[in-house]
């Protein structure tokens, strides 16, 4: 039988496998940046502080969604203090009717307008302008000065609604691109693609168990715990400078190039510490609004903070979504066919991460039957910006619901089902590509031979859940620069911003690969005119991709220090052999130290390198989690929970440890806690830390991170990336945990007690919150 | 609009302090502006992060819900008095050890809020360290290693200053 | 943060005079600086009365019971050997207001003047019989707690009146109280539900000679549910009896739906919450034989 060969060969693939001995990769050194940040001295972008600074707000709509008649700001400008007050007027034009512009224009059309209000405001807190003060009081009661005449419309607030025929249009040029066909009537519908496969229909008529559920999950938020900032100046010779705490300086120059229609060139991006981004601050909101007021102010320095009220209001959650999952599996527990359709809201501006949610939804598995549409849906919220794996954790919690459901229909066991199905290098998966060496089986064994899977749950109202997810990582351009200093020491520059430890997970790539002590590595941070282009700090990339780059100036370096040391020794380069940090040829030997000493001083040694890896292996992951709910209270306590996550290779254990255990918590929060609620005319009800509830220490049980290595052979070091999809499988194993618990499921994000005294049949039926 | 100045003497970090504030600036807003300890950080700006802790005459506090004026008379530590030249406090040094920070933007709240506890209770059990520090989010960490730290650094203050006969006895 | 003037305060008749004026006034300043930054409050002038001497007393007297200065924070209370071993209800309240940092800040006076439906101390303090003394022009009031909250953020303060202490009745040999409250994470919520109750059993510590249950977030104002006391009297402390007394509880229970629950899983927790509260009073005041109060060794 196929399934029993296909069990043979899973065991067989894994023996032991060759490692190489690494002397530092794998370990836990302390970080270099540590010692500031447990001091409190390390600056943040909330921290900046310069000589003469102006203090700026921004003044944001009340409405959801409302066109703006007028603006008048003569009183803000005469308010003793208020230096600079801009609005849309102040952002560069475009050409055009603006009910009918071509797709680049629109796009650009679209960045000014989340920036500052064009016509009309599209979501409550969207920026209609800013005003610059020398002092925070001073620029609070200028905006309050401002007057705005607004004409209130009718929000639309839920996708589906959205999507309807009679729903208000938020963007009159707005044309649905349906199966690559533009329509003729503006709508909220941006997009509309189809992932197809085989003969889905005539598979499910054949398949022994066919599951059909459909699933509602709301907006939430990144939840970093620093707000947004920026700060900018524009010198009087055009020269501007933004210090910030982004995900990416020079994507940020860019976005900031294009919304101000001037050269990159001309910007210099200066990266602060970070306090958390989780893909929310990858898109600019303040920086370009910084630089304007600075302009205008007279060339002064000007900083912005969000409160956290903005923060939730006016920045980028990721979207709620409507999501339908059909799967059919045969006797033998193999899924034969699948149907999806998903529809994402994309906040008041097109974009949502919806694609990607196809793109994951069933990718641990093989199937050769499906057809998955996926639809993009504007809708009177705040544009939706990442969010750890964007799309993926919602999608993963109506896929994996139903394989669930699934499994209790074949009466099998989670993991085996997932083994039987499992995607292995060689097959395709369902977004077409064709897996290389990749560890999602390693994960379900990792989790089947855990301790914590092996141990039996007992007592009433206690359940577990398992769930498995796929995430595809990022390559992505990445950029280093390294200067060998007459010490033997490294300078490292870095292009890749640091928002969790990468700078010491690159310093000990470079370390191992020159064979020097990871002290001798000092890693910077460079602004944007010190290092070459570097894609942002997300999609999982910065360990692969920069990595990558470290990895190969190290070689870069070792290639010219052993030409300098052939002259010096008077032999060809190419007997001048370089192993375990040591420069040798013939009776001679260096360390690098001591060839530093030697040869840099005649002229010094620099590399850089620029990389853009074209093969990105994916991640996969697969979690257990166990609970228990008080059925009279809804209230659920995390029992135990491990999480198994394939990371190629570890760079810092630590840090990829914390990566997963992190991302638990903010699934966690997804799962039970976290959510928008906004009233019927479309305001935010919940944007504050007391009611947009985050995960607290006392919710949360010690997380096993299980660290599971199948190098990635496309890389020299065998790394993948790990950051995003620790986040992706959790809700699902904790609703799976919850219908262990409770014999019910939930079909909705958050599940908040009310929704599972609802779903035990306690309390009248909840509407899905708006939001 | 009311511009009336109060001057307030202090004791932070083991210093007199004398700063001029507004009578509507909070302890949080003097903290990181007049006096540039920029250590402490501000958040959610109403009570719930714990990110702006600071140690009033004894008591874990949130610096955003008191007065500047309020703290007329008090003792503060904030982060940048905890730990000094002579070294780092062993729960600065265990949260480095165990990685027990990412982005570090929750690090100083939660290390000020870790050293009140270990004042008050030099031996916490793990939930004892979850209750005390369910005031100070970290989006980053999960708390896993956090607490690891907590629980160690107790455990290193407690061996430290076992009484000599305990170490002669073992040796 | 709007502009207001700053005055710290030393006696009761320095702060009543400004207080007259629409002042607001500073204890623990946790809901206060709050709803000040919000804009949902206004203040010109903000009086500090941390250092009145009789609103910052903390102490047990056998005869009067326990006096409880307005501006007492609650890790003063969290820390009393005295409080924890005569009213360990009223702890279950203080040591759930908000976290550990909230705690060393935030007052029982506070939390009663700022009058949220959803106050975790004050349905503690009603089932314990407390009574507020107020200070004011005309001198000064007391009246009990029940009768403090006039609606959501309103109280029955008049001009320049202002709470000088909380006096709970010392307990009685068995006698027990308990509160407990509903919130979807562990901690730092407002309360979805709140319950307390409390049980006076008789001298033989089996028959339930008095009883009284209050219910927070269910109404505008927290509810003594006067009729669930009532049925409890007399009564063994029997499963059916608590059920009966927390079906009463839940009938009274008039709460609305919004951003924090719904007005059906409030009921259904004043239900559960009640009947848990109860278990947890009477348990306490089964084992509760002191008679401390009543001079007994």
């Amino acid at each position: 039988m196929a399934e029993e060969t296909r069990a043979n060969e899973i065991s067989t693939e894994l023996g032991p496998a060759q490692e190489p001995a690494f002397k530092i990769i794998g370990t836990r050194p302390v970080r270099p940046d540590g010692l500031d940040k447990v001091t409190g001295r390390a600056v943040y972008g909330i921290d900046m502080r310069l000589p003469g600074l102006l203090y700026g707000k921004v003044l944001r709509s009340p409405h959801a969604h409302a066109r703006i008649r007028s603006i008048d700001t003569c009183r803000a400008r005469a308010l003793p203090g208020v230096k600079a007050v801009v609005t849309a007027a102040d952002l560069p034009t475009i050409a055009g009717d603006p009910a009918h512009l071509d797709d680049a224009s629109f796009a650009l059309y679209c960045q000014r307008a989340n920036i500052l209000a064009i016509d009309k405001v599209l979501y409550h807190g969207h920026a209609v302008a800013a005003v610059a003060a020398t002092s925070l009081q001073v620029a609070e009661e200028a905006v309050r000065l401002i007057e705005v005449d607004y004409e209130v419309l009718p929000p639309v607030l839920d996708v589906v609604q959205a999507m309807r025929e009679e729903a208000p249009v938020l963007l009159p040029s707005l044309r649905t691109d349906e199966l690559g066909q533009k329509s003729e009537r503006p709508n909220n519908i941006a997009s509309h693609v189809r992932m197809q496969r085989g003969d889905p229909q005539q598979a499910f008529r054949e398949a022994a168990v066919v599951v059909d559920r459909e699933f509602r999950t709301s907006t939430v938020h990144q939840g970093y715990l620093e707000p947004q900032t920026a700060t900018g100046l524009w010198n009087s010779d055009g020269q501007i400078t933004i210090w910030t705490s982004t995900q990416g300086i020079h994507n940020q120059r860019q976005q900031i190039a294009g919304i101000l229609a001037m050269p990159a060139t001309r910007i210099k991006m200066v990266p602060m510490e970070v306090g958390g981004a989780f893909g929310g601050k990858i898109r600019v909101y303040l920086e370009p609004l910084a630089a304007l007021l600075s302009r205008q102010s007279g060339y002064r320095p000007v900083k912005l903070v969000m409160t956290y009220a903005e923060v939730l209001q006016a920045t980028g959650p990721t979207s709620g979504s409507y999501i339908r999952v059909k799967i059919g599996a045969n006797a033998a527990g193999c899924i034969t066919a699948a149907e999806a359709t998903l529809a994402y809201d994309a906040g008041a501006l097109p974009g949502s991460p919806v694609l990607d949610g196809a793109g994951i939804l069933l990718s641990p598995y093989k199937i050769e039957n499906f057809q998955i549409d996926a639809y993009d849906v504007v809708v009177n919220k705040p544009q939706t910006g990442a969010y750890r794996a964007p799309g993926s954790a919602n999608a993963n919690f109506a896929a994996e619901s139903v394989i669930d459901e699934v499994c209790e229909k074949l009466g099998m066991d989670p993991i085996e089902f997932r083994l039987r199905n499992a995607v292995q290098q060689g097959d395709r998966r369902i977004d077409g590509t064709v897996c290389g060496r990749v560890g999602l089986v390693e994960t379900l064994l990792a989790i089947r031979e855990h301790p914590h899977y092996q141990t039996p749950l007992t007592g009433k109202y206690r359940g577990r859940g398992v769930a498995s997810a796929f995430w595809f990582n990022w390559g992505g351009r990445s950029s280093v620069t390294a200067a060998v200093n007459p010490d033997g020491g490294v300078s490292l520059v870095i292009g890749a911003a640091d928002l969790s430890g990468s700078r010491v997970a690159l310093a000990m790539v470079l370390a191992e690969t020159l064979g020097i002590h990871l002290q001798a590595v000092k890693p910077v941070l460079g602004d944007s005119d010190a290092v070459g282009y570097c894609d942002q700090t997300s999609g999982s990339r910065t360990a692969f991709s920069s990595g990558l780059a470290v990895y190969e100036v190290g070689q870069k370096l070792i290639q010219e220090m052993a030409a300098r040391l052939g002259e010096y020794w008077g032999v060809p380069p190419a007997e001048v052999v370089f192993q375990d940090g040591i420069f040798a040829a013939g009776a001679e030997r260096m360390t690098f130290a001591q060839a530093a000493a030697q040869v840099t001083g005649q002229c010094p040694i620099v590399a850089a390198i620029s990389v853009h890896p074209q093969v990105v292996s994916p991640a996969f992951a697969t979690h257990v989690a166990d609970v228990e709910v008080d059925p009279e209270t809804g209230k659920v306590t995390i029992l135990r929970y491990t999480a198994a996550q394939d990371v190629g290779r570890a760079l810092h254990r630590s840090n990829v440890e914390g990566q997963m255990q992190g991302g638990v918590a903010q699934g966690v929060g997804w799962a039970l806690y976290e959510g928008y609620v906004y009233s019927a005319e479309g305001r935010l009800l919940n944007c504050n830390l007391l009611d947009y509830r985050m995960p607290t220490a006392l919710d949360l049980p010690m997380i096993d991170a299980v660290v599971v290595e199948v190098p990635n052979p496309d890389h020299p070091l065998g790394v993948r990336g790990a950051g995003e999809i620790p986040i992706v499988p959790v809700p699902a194993a904790i609703a799976n945990a919850i219908h262990d618990a409770l014999g019910s499921r939930l079909g909705m994000l958050p599940m908040s007690p009310a929704r599972i005294l609802e779903a035990i049949g306690v309390g009248q039926p909840t509407q899905p919150e708006v939001g | 609009m009311c511009d009336e100045t109060i001057l307030v003497h202090a004791q932070i970090n083991g210093e007199e302090v004398a700063f001029a504030c507004r009578p509507a600036q909070t302890l949080l807003d003097v903290l990181r502006g007049e006096l540039g300890l920029t250590g402490v950080k501000e958040a959610c700006g109403n009570g719930n992060c714990g990110a702006c802790n600071v140690i009033m005459n004894g008591v874990l506090v949130n610096s955003c819900l008191v007065l500047g004026a309020e703290a007329e008379g008090c003792t503060i530590t904030t982060i940048e008095g905890i730990g000094g030249p002579e070294g780092l406090h062993p729960l600065q040094q265990k949260f480095l050890e165990h990685a027990a920070l990412q982005c570090g933007i929750c690090t100083p709240g939660v290390l000020v809020a870790a050293k009140a506890l270990l004042d008050y209770n030099p031996h916490p059990s793990e939930q004892q360290v979850r209750r005390w520090l369910a005031g100070n989010l970290c989006r980053c960490t999960g708390y896993d290693k956090i607490v690891r730290a907590v629980l160690d650094a107790a455990d290193t203050i407690a061996l430290s200053v076992a009484p000599v006969a305990e170490v002669s006895s073992n040796g | 943060m709007q502009s207001f003037r700053y005055v710290r305060v030393r006696s009761i008749g320095e702060a009543v005079p400004l207080l007259a004026e629409q002042a607001c006034v500073l204890s623990g300043g946790t809901d206060l600086l709050v709803q000040l930054r919000e804009g949902r409050r206004h203040a010109t002038l903000v009086v500090d009365v941390k250092f009145i001497p009789e609103l910052t007393e903390l102490y047990y007297d056998p005869a009067t019971g326990l006096h409880l200065g307005a501006a007492v924070p609650c890790y003063r209370i969290n820390n009393d050997p005295e409080v924890a071993h005569l009213y360990p209800g009223l702890l279950d309240a203080t040591t759930l207001v908000g976290g550990i940092q909230i705690q060393g800040r935030a007052t029982v006076g506070g939390n009663l003047c700022n009058a949220s439906p959803a106050a975790d101390s004050i349905p503690a303090l009603i089932v314990h019989g407390a009574t507020c003394e107020i200070a004011g022009p005309a001198g000064r009031r007391r009246l009990p707690v029940e009768a403090f909250c006039a609606g959501p953020g309103q109280t029955v303060l008049g001009k320049g009146e202002l709470l000088i202490e909380l006096r709970l009745p010392p307990p009685a040999a068995h006698f027990g109280a308990a509160y407990l409250r509903f919130t979807p994470r562990s901690d730092m919520d407002i309360a979805v539900a709140g319950a307390a109750a409390a049980v006076q059993l008789d001298q033989a510590g089996t028959i339930i000679r008095s009883a009284r249950v209050a219910l927070g977030a269910v109404a505008p104002v927290p509810l003594l549910v006067s009729e669930a006391g009532a049925a409890l009297a007399g009564q063994l402390p029997s499963a059916e009896a608590i059920e009966a007394a927390a079906r009463l509880a839940e009938a009274a229970a008039r709460p609305i739906d919004d951003v924090r629950g719904t007005a059906a899983q409030r009921k259904h927790l004043a239900l559960v919450l009640t009947r848990r509260a109860l278990q947890a009073a009477i348990a306490r005041a089964q084992v509760n034989t002191l008679g401390r109060a009543n001079g007994h060794v």
